[in-house]
């Protein structure tokens, strides 16, 4: 062992935090996994473990990719190391009746297989509070509507990385409309080729550019509607 | 005629050189393709402008790019024409293109118009594909393995690619050495290997109608 090495069960719960912080950052699973169990056994609630050591490490890595500062292969690394801690997280969360934002369906579009982003989106918003159905790649509108029927969402979210794809947005939420059922739904979109003109062009509630964007729209979108039902 | 370098191209692209009427500003990705072109032609009214090939990595940037080298330009030449596809753009270069009056490639992005738009449209099915041209797989460390990451963290590869099936080279041209090294491309990403031989495509065609 290294004489500088760090052990995680010696931190205090301060120092334990930061260094999670860290490793996430540095896309440390292993460490994060072993962060998350160290907390747990302290008594730590599964909602504070998540929201101030996974969350909070992954909105700097966040900052940092959009700042250029982290790249594409650094942000999947810390995201891969923030799902070990989840994995463990999840059942507990469950079991502890943590607070819950609200729920999304969220899947790529029609013909384009490119999930990185989606995935990042899923896992954040999860981390947020969000039950999150996760539909995979190459979703036709039919999928997409059979998934809202059955869970009876807040959110619809849609991914494409290609110009071709994108369009297809368009055509769910058309379809949406033309079945009466679009204003029952928040709906997100998001993908390196789009922009803010193109999610209202297609009639989307929102564009949103990166993972964290899509967290702080939907908490904001949520309590708007929910707000506008309750008065 | 010397050969120009792959990473001059991939990193800072190939300024003009004054001579000619009409301006083609181009992907550096393009470049070998298009002076081919010129060459088998005699296109001597044709100059060339290369952007590095490595805006790909941040499309985002492509259209301010273009617009700043037609702004730089323009007045030197009858007229410009802009050889690049929409390249994830999102339509904001054919806008830009619109705006300033020039004219680019129809298509999503050269691995459709290499082998022809209409072509490439005709089968949609293909999209767990990932495709290479003469100059991604010459380049292949340069675009794709080392951006994403993969020399550092191999364990990324099945993050990235998962979702694929097949590599599908785009060959431009003839040449046993670059089929060999797109096979083990494919190899190095956990996908089957498909070689398909396009020719300039519709490349040809548009540089046709841009040198009149």
């Amino acid at each position: 062992m290294a004489e500088d090495e760090i052990i995680l069960a010696d931190l205090s719960d301060d120092e334990l935090v930061l260094q999670m912080h860290d490793d996430l950052y540095d896309g440390l699973k292993e460490e994060i996994e072993d962060g998350v169990n160290i907390l747990i056994e302290r008594g730590w609630a599964p909602y504070d473990v998540l929201t101030k050591a996974l969350v909070a490490g992954m909105t700097i890595v966040g900052a940092d990719f959009r700042d250029g500062i982290l790249f594409v292969p650094e942000v999947l690394l810390a995201a891969n190391a923030m799902k070990g801690g989840m994995f463990i997280l999840k059942p507990l969360l469950i079991a502890t009746g943590a607070p819950r934002m609200g729920k999304m369906v969220i899947g790529t579009v029609k013909g384009d297989i490119h999930d990185i982003g989606k995935n990042l989106v899923g896992m954040m918003m999860e981390g947020a509070g969000f039950e999150v159905r996760d539909l995979g790649i190459n979703n036709s509108v039919e999928k997409y509507l059979e998934a809202l029927e059955q869970e009876k969402p807040d959110i619809l979210g849609m991914s494409a990385l290609l110009t071709t794809t994108m369009p297809y947005m368009k055509v769910v939420i058309d379809t949406m409309k033309e079945k009466g059922m679009r204003e029952d739904y928040i709906v997100l979109v998001g993908g390196a080729p789009l922009n803010e003109e193109f999610g209202k062009a297609i009639g989307a509630d929102a564009y949103c550019r990166d993972a964290a964007v899509a967290v702080e729209t939907a908490k904001a979108l949520v309590l708007r509607k929910h707000n506008q039902l309750n008065a | 005629m010397a050969l120009i370098d792959d990473d001059v191209l991939t990193t800072e692209g190939l300024a003009p050189s004054h001579q000619g009427r009409v301006l083609l500003i181009a992907c550096g990705a393009l470049a070998h393709e298009v002076l081919a072109l010129k060459r088998a032609n005699q296109w001597q009214h044709l100059d060339l402008q290369c952007l590095p090939a490595n805006l790909h990595l941040y499309p985002d940037r492509i259209t301010e790019a273009v617009a700043k080298a037609v702004a730089a330009h323009r007045a030197e030449y009858d007229s410009i024409f802009v050889l690049y596809a929409d390249c994830g753009t999102g339509g904001q270069l054919l806008e830009k293109c619109k705006e300033l009056g020039v004219e680019m490639i129809e298509g999503p992005h050269c691995y459709s118009f290499f082998e022809g738009n209409a072509a490439f449209a005709a089968h949609p099915d293909e999209f767990t594909a990932f495709y290479l041209t003469d100059f991604l797989v010459r380049q292949f460390d340069a675009f794709v393995w080392r951006p994403m990451g993969l020399d550092r963290h191999p364990q990324l590869r099945d993050m990235y690619f998962g979702n694929y099936t097949k590599l599908v080279y785009q060959a431009q041209t003839n040449d046993t050495a670059l089929d060999a090294k797109a096979e083990d491309c494919a190899r190095r990403l956990g996908l089957a290997y498909e070689r398909r031989f396009t020719g300039y495509g519709d490349l040809a065609v548009v540089m046709a109608q841009a040198a009149g």
